[in-house]
């Protein structure tokens, strides 16, 4: 059950879009949110839809995958389609029954939104997906490395967010050896309604959370053995270079932006 | 040979935050001497010392009486203190527990990172790290991919990717099956031989401890046996009642010879024990 979790999961590959600099995907990957966002009209997710396509043909990702990251959120969906559908109130009225109403306005704000939000998550896994966690991180730290200058901690946040990736499949496996021990001793974690079953994840998340701060200490300890000391004096093994490809990528990705803005303005 | 370690009347104790002491006295006026490329086992139960005394060696602890001098250095120089972990690198029990990164190679490359090396040498250290303890084809994975040994194997990597000259090794087998346990005891006596890096290896196992050249006893905070393997479970008595056992040839070795029967006393190995019984017989 736990095993199914897919946060930050990556699919290692050496396509195109694998290859490319993790800086350069994640503004592109802003780029591509504020695309599909910025206008009501039809035409203005145009762009987004083109972008996604297009990184998606390159990354060689399967598509179930894609489907995986969609599926469940198809609920979600399925009522903001019906709200904006019954919502929306403007333009000609195809349908009056008693107190709902459906009108063209609302059509089109249904079909917009639920356009936008699976493109959205195409878009957006795929940077998952492409990049090792590391990689995004650094990623992080680089390009947020300016606000080193008002005493931002950039580089403690990064460490953070290394160590929490690190830790999430250890912690889901203690989790999952924590609920055998206490089913071998009769607790029950479906049974009983929602309060009886929030009580019965006490005994688990109590181990849980002391075994963390066991590690957290001793992680320390190690990391200091390491010669850590935060970020004074250190290195990296891996550096980025942005390569042609990189300013290619970039280029067409702002070519859409631009497109986007253009038909936000016209129209 | 040349000194690598020295505490000289060491002692210690935790203290609060006023400086009052918060514990009693865990190492008690202990003084030692570890030659450079030696490989030392530390042994003794639970509570006497053994991980304080590790501890000390990379300057995680100060004492709080004596000196203790790494290659020459006053653990106590706060200066130097990064100098002393780079001489000196601590591996501990649960490998999961000192792996920073999410792919082996990137952990290994973090402590020469933290050296602040230029990335072309990190990036050799860590080669030639990964191949030293044979997990170089490893190196793309993730750690919670891998097996308890080869874990530590890793870290052990990341260790001695900082070219240290004497690696502490704090319990390193104790939560492995036997494979891994072989595995990170081959590892850890090529290091000695091979690479000629001191070793001091703190363990419960009396198997592991007769590998060294050296083994110290330690019962209460101070030095009970400093000796080499052989003379040091001879003591079976004397292991016995600080309650330590000693590797199961000597043990059967002694019970012989409780019987009458003359064996050497001074046997830790079990090839050893099966010629010299055979021979008896004869």
């Amino acid at each position: 059950m736990l095993k199914d979790i897919t946060i930050g999961q990556y699919f290692p590959g050496s396509s195109p879009v694998h290859r490319m600099d993790p800086r350069f995907k994640l503004i592109m990957t802003l780029l591509f949110i504020a695309m599909l966002f910025m206008g009501q009209h039809l035409y203005s997710i145009c762009f987004g839809i083109v972008f996604c396509i297009l990184a998606l043909a390159l990354s060689r990702i399967p598509v179930k995958l894609i489907w995986k990251s969609i599926k469940p959120l198809i609920p979600v969906l399925l009522i903001t389609a019906i709200l904006d559908l019954f919502m929306v109130d403007s333009g000609d009225v195809y349908l009056h029954w008693h107190f709902l109403k459906i009108t063209a306005g609302g059509v089109r704000t249904a079909v917009l939104m639920v356009t936008r939000i699976i493109v959205l998550l195409a878009g957006s896994s795929l940077l998952t997906y492409t990049t090792s966690p590391i990689a995004l991180t650094d990623a992080i730290e680089r390009l947020l490395s300016p606000l080193k200058k008002l005493h931002v901690p950039v580089h403690t946040f990064a460490m953070m967010m290394t160590i929490s990736l690190r830790f999430i499949p250890t912690l889901l496996e203690e989790t999952d050896k924590i609920m055998t021990a206490q089913k071998a001793r009769g607790a029950s974690f479906s049974e009983g309604n929602l309060l009886q079953r929030a009580k019965a994840l006490v005994p688990i998340l109590v181990p849980l959370l002391v075994s963390s701060f066991h590690r957290a200490e001793e992680l320390a300890t190690a990391m200091e053995c390491r010669c850590y000391r935060g970020e004074t004096g250190r290195t990296k093994m891996r550096q980025l270079h942005a390569a042609g490809r990189d300013y290619a990528a970039m280029t067409v990705t702002l070519l859409l932006f631009t497109g986007a803005v253009a038909v936000k303005i016209i129209f | 040979m040349e000194k690598l370690i020295a505490a000289e009347h060491l002692s210690f104790h935790y203290t609060d935050e006023e400086g009052k002491p918060a514990s009693p006295e865990i190492l008690k006026d202990l003084t030692l001497t570890l030659e450079a490329g030696s490989f030392v086992a530390v042994l003794g139960h639970n509570g006497c010392g053994k991980s304080t005394l590790a501890k000390h060696m990379n300057a995680i602890l100060l004492p709080t009486g004596g000196k203790m001098w790494i290659a020459g250095i006053d653990t106590c120089d706060e200066e130097k203190l990064y100098e002393i972990r780079q001489h000196v690198g601590m591996v501990f029990q649960n490998p999961d527990n000192q792996i920073v990164a999410t792919i082996v190679e990137e952990d290994v490359a973090f402590g020469p990172e933290n050296l602040g090396l230029p990335p072309e040498t990190i990036r050799e250290r860590v080669d030639d790290a990964l191949k030293a303890v044979g997990m170089y084809e490893y190196r793309m994975h993730a750690p919670n991919q891998l097996s308890g040994g080869q874990k530590q194997r890793i870290a052990i990597a990341g260790i001695i990717a900082m070219r240290p000259s004497c690696i502490v090794l704090d319990e390193p087998t104790a939560m492995l099956d036997p494979k891994g346990r072989m595995e990170v005891m081959k590892t850890i006596r090529m290091l000695n031989r091979s690479y000629g890096i001191t070793i001091v290896l703190i363990t419960h196992y009396m198997e592991e401890a007769a590998q060294a050249d050296r083994v110290i006893v330690m019962d209460d905070g101070n030095i009970l046996l400093d000796d080499r393997p052989e003379e040091v479970f001879s003591h079976v008595e004397q292991m016995k009642a600080i309650g330590l056992d000693v590797p199961q040839v000597t043990e059967l070795v002694y019970e012989l010879r409780q019987q009458g029967i003359p064996l050497d006393s001074h046997i830790i190995s079990e090839d050893a024990g099966v010629e010299a019984i055979l021979q008896n017989m004869a």
